[in-house]
């Protein structure tokens, strides 16, 4: 077992406190570092694709996660990400500033969205956060001026300090830069009360209201942070397919926002990552499958689809913790070897009000 | 001055009028309880000074300023904190977690700050932990630190309830059902924290109970509701002997 002995309060805020998980953390940079030095082209791009999953899948995370209300609809916040980032390039704007424009943009619609949003919760909220995904799509599609419309819209370069950075090694480093921006700064916002803010209104909103937290506030502010890092991935995701026609912010893209959330674990920034990875991931693990099953199997339609809900169905029934929750399963049980218990982690159901809202 | 007063407080939901022109004054550093059977208003009187409820009549004072126009989360901040009948805690988070809710209404060194955990949020969380740390000690909740609430027993979750709301430093304690679902031992503790909350904090408290053996070892003053209005308002042992509360609990 291990103990933490603080010796003040400043220790307990410290990240990363213990050996093995700086060594961990060490070796991850050095291998996301050293990658695309040795990684085949197809690999390198795949990887940058991601990361990009990983910003917005991060963005949900804290609107569904940590605030507990559902977004079927966060594809829109990617289009207008996406969109905002190739109007700001075409007005020549320099690409840092753009980017984080683009993602100020996604916030500002998030926080739009979600006004009229915190007056229903649960189904209704997916609802309405669907209904808006929809408008979306179509406005996108049919705005012909602004976005180009069905033919689609060509994204400029992107230049840093006049520097073609939208080349496959290059734009994995930015990609990683900016993901890794953005987990530190949700970290600290999670872990302040900001975040404790977000939970709080997730597992009892009365007690909210009573310790006083404005819980409209701070619902519509969920919504803002999160709209505005899922944008900022989607205007990544605009220089990653370089191309950007509608169908690229379907609301199959919202699914599997969603599903990297819950597959990842609610309420968890790593969840979030590691969901990213493994649903961001999947498909091409599904097409590299495809070759090795017997042709009738490989060729049924709708393969694709059937696996990802096999996934969901089998994170929902047997880890509903999520990818996370294997992860801290796993972390006792080499923490605590040899005295790991499973019953640890068996939850006594008569309290978890919590579970019911989400 | 009375640190809280009710004028004629009504409050009608359509015909049905839960509480009735209830007017009461608590003068500082006072435990005063209140008891009555079911639906007789106790939760709802608490509902509308913790402004859930707007009432229908009448004004809540608390310390003189007139409570019924604050918006209820910044009820808070005019030092009133309050627990719930059924407990209302954030399950998933920690009991450390929980009480740090507590300490929501303080300085926190800017929302921008927050993003980069800037010195400012440094020294604000490490002041909330050394404030919730006092709690800790004194409701004797080390053991349940970082332990997510959810999984803790009934008892340890009610002192975690009462040790939230004191982390909001409040001059005026409002607890629906304290010792509801304790045991007589728990019960013990919790009176001597009672007493331990008015005499060494100075917070006045005021709370629904329908333990009489908790209301007569620690209240001051007892007041009686049954249907929305006021029965009696006295010592324990008066209200208790009150042929009109007594009509109350048993019938005529």
């Amino acid at each position: 077992m291990r103990f933490s002995y603080d010796t003040s309060y400043a220790d307990a805020q410290r990240l990363l406190r213990h050996w093995p998980g700086r060594i961990a953390y060490a070796v991850l940079a050095a291998v996301l570092l050293a990658g695309p030095l040795v990684l085949p082209k197809f690999f390198i791009g795949e990887a940058a694709a991601t990361f990009i999953a990983c910003i917005m899948a991060l963005g949900l995370m804290v609107l569904t996660g940590f605030t507990g209300q559902v977004s079927l609809g966060h594809a829109a916040f990617v289009a207008i990400g996406a969109y905002a980032e190739i109007g700001l390039l075409d007005a020549g704007l320099p690409f840092p500033l753009a980017l984080s424009l683009a993602g100020a943009i996604a916030g500002a619609a998030g926080l739009l969205i979600g006004l009229p949003a915190i007056r229903v919760s649960g189904l209704y909220l997916a609802m309405v956060t669907l209904a808006f995904a929809l408008v979306v799509e179509q406005a996108v599609g049919r705005w012909k001026s602004v976005t180009g419309g069905y033919d689609g819209a060509q994204v400029p370069d992107a230049l840093l300090f006049g520097a073609n950075i939208g080349g496959l090694v290059p734009f994995y480093y930015v990609c990683l830069a900016v993901l890794v921006l953005v987990l530190l700064a949700l970290i600290n916002l999670t872990r302040g009360y900001v975040g404790r803010a977000f939970v709080g209104i997730r597992d009892s909103e009365a007690a909210a209201h009573a310790l006083g937290i404005w819980v409209s506030g701070y619902k519509v502010l969920a919504f803002g942070i999160s709209a505005a890092i899922t944008g900022l991935g989607g205007a990544l995701l605009a220089h990653q397919v370089q191309y950007v026609t509608p169908d690229v912010f379907s609301l199959n893209l919202s699914m599997q926002l969603v599903l990297m959330v819950v597959v990842g674990g609610l309420g968890s920034l790593r969840g979030a990552v590691l969901g990213a990875v493994l649903i961001g991931l999947l498909p091409t693990a599904i097409s590299r499958l495809k070759a090795a099953l017997p042709s009738v199997a490989a060729a049924q339609f709708g393969l694709d689809t059937f696996i990802f809900g096999l996934v969901l169905a089998g994170f929902v029934l047997f880890e509903p913790s999520g990818l996370n929750g294997r992860w801290i399963k796993l972390r006792t049980f080499f923490e605590a070897f040899p005295l790991y218990r499973r019953r640890t982690f068996v939850r006594g159901k008569a309290y978890a009000s919590s579970e019911r809202h989400r | 001055m009375s640190l809280l007063q009710l004028d004629g407080v009504s409050l009608r939901f359509g015909g049905l009028t839960a509480v009735r022109e209830v007017s009461v004054a608590v003068p500082q550093g006072e435990i005063f309880a209140i008891i009555g059977p079911n639906g007789a208003g106790k939760t709802s009187l608490f509902n509308i000074i913790t402004r859930v409820f707007a009432p229908s009549a009448g004004r809540v004072l608390v310390a003189g300023q007139d409570i019924t126009v604050v918006p209820r989360h910044h009820v808070v901040r005019h030092g009133i904190a309050r627990t719930f009948q059924n407990i209302e805690l954030f399950d998933a988070a920690t009991v450390l977690q929980n009480l740090l809710l507590g300490r929501h209404r303080f300085p926190h060194g800017g929302f921008a700050a927050q993003f980069a955990w800037a010195p400012a949020v440094r020294r604000a969380e490490i002041a909330s932990r050394a404030a919730v740390e006092r709690i800790i000690d004194r409701l004797e909740l080390s053991a349940y630190r970082n332990a997510p609430v959810g999984g803790l027993p009934y008892g340890v979750r009610k002192v975690v309830e009462l040790g939230r709301a004191l982390a909001t430093e409040p001059r005026l304690l409002l607890l629906d059902e304290p010792a509801s679902g304790l045991n007589p031992e728990e019960t013990r503790d919790l009176a001597f924290w009672l007493e331990d909350i008015r005499a060494e904090l100075g917070i006045t408290v005021v709370m629904v109970e329908h333990d009489m053996s908790l209301v007569s070892a620690v209240a001051d003053r007892v007041m009686c509701m049954s249907m929305g209005e006021v029965l009696a308002i006295g010592s324990p042992a008066d209200v208790q002997a009150d042929p009109a509360v007594i009509a109350a609990y048993l019938g005529t």
